[in-house]
């Protein structure tokens, strides 16, 4: 810094402008990146059939869900059971 | 069994050829039987940055086309021991990189060097494709801007998806980050990304910092690689670079502010 840059006004604080910036396209980029297995689909439909051997539901019901954290991955499954009422249908 | 590792980015002129110059250079310093190879088909420009451009008769797509064997091609460095500079092809385009041309040509420098450094062209085409393809460890350079970071971002992507590596399910590609072109003053005024920015959004071990420095500028005038200016602090910094890369641990250099004198500080200048 020469003798006249301390005349002139304080720089502004882009870098932190940049890196919140960067941070929300990288981790949308990844995001699309790392997109699931193309075996979601049919695990999701077989189990579907397993499930409504026993249980009456329909394909909304059933939440398959793949997350990675650190090293690992997690199969997160979720099935929504009908009510009681509905299961024994109208009397 | 030979190392290969590829210098990439993504985007271009942040400095892959003057690391791939450097890098190699310095393994070869250090005893490393050392390559460097240019993936730039059509735009080479290794050979200017390590000073042989008068010395090039074959190229890497002669050798892939079998119009010239690999000790035709490769040129040896007059400065370092250890050394050869394998240049890529100035008239042919990048399609003339065949997967399976470069894979026999590795497979035939393995047999006699340690470490087979590939220079790769900016993008994620094919040139680049086929440089980190064979690839076990990479030197991804960015600079602390964002058009760079996001790039080297994509690229880690394309080493963790698209390289050998991964495609066989093998332990993946090692990368580490070389974040060159830093001004430490700025950084410290908020004005340019931190070496700890870059470093929180790419996720990679850092391997080196390289100030932004003039030298740079002068040895790849000079066609010297600009590892081989001791005194410099860039020259310095690609020294200590290659030394953690041998797996020496030593501290990161020319991260904060240097001391000025009080003219300096008073008249600018350095």
């Amino acid at each position: 810094m020469g003798l006249f840059d301390y005349f002139r006004a304080p720089p502004s604080k882009s870098a932190a402008v940049a890196k919140e910036r960067l941070q929300i396209i990288v981790a949308h980029e990844r995001g699309g990146r790392r997109s699931s297995p193309d075996y979601l689909p049919t695990l999701k439909k077989e189990l579907l059939d397993v499930v409504r051997k026993y249980v009456p539901i329909d394909q909304s019901q059933v939440k398959v869900h793949l997350d990675r954290e650190g090293g690992y991955e997690i199969l997160e499954l979720n099935i929504t059971l009908p009510d009681e009422e509905q299961r024994q249908g109208p009397r | 069994m030979a190392t290969v590792i590829v210098v990439t980015s993504g985007k271009g002129g942040v400095g892959k050829t003057t690391t791939s110059a450097s890098f190699a250079t310095g393994l070869a310093q250090r005893g490393h039987r050392t390559v460097v190879i240019d993936f730039d088909v059509g735009l080479r420009n290794l050979d200017l940055i390590m000073g042989c451009e008068r010395r090039v008769v074959y190229d890497f797509v002669n050798v892939i086309n079998n119009e010239a064997n690999l000790n035709q091609a490769l040129i040896r460095d007059k400065r370092v021991e250890n050394l050869c500079i394998l240049p890529a092809s100035q008239t042919r385009d990048k399609e003339a990189l065949t997967k399976d041309g470069v894979e026999r040509i590795l497979g035939e420098l393995r047999q006699n060097v340690e470490d087979i450094v590939c220079d790769s062209p900016a993008g994620i085409e094919r040139g680049a494709l086929m440089a980190l393809y064979f690839a076990d460890e990479a030197l991804v350079v960015t600079n602390p801007e964002v058009s760079s970071v996001r790039d080297s971002d994509r690229i880690l992507g394309i080493l963790a998806s698209r390289s050998r590596r991964a495609e066989q399910g093998d332990e993946p590609v090692k990368e580490h980050l070389v974040l060159a072109r830093y001004a430490p003053e700025r950084a410290h005024s908020g004005e340019m990304l931190s070496v700890d920015d870059v470093l929180e959004i790419l996720g990679i071990p850092l391997l080196g910092v390289i100030p932004e420095s003039p030298t740079v500028l002068q040895s790849s005038n000079a066609g010297v690689p600009v590892v081989l200016e001791e005194d410099s602090d860039a020259g310095a910094a690609y020294s200590d670079l290659v030394d953690r890369f041998l797996g020496k641990n030593l501290p990161h250099r020319f991260t904060t502010i240097q001391k000025k004198g009080l003219l300096k500080r008073l008249f600018g200048g350095g």
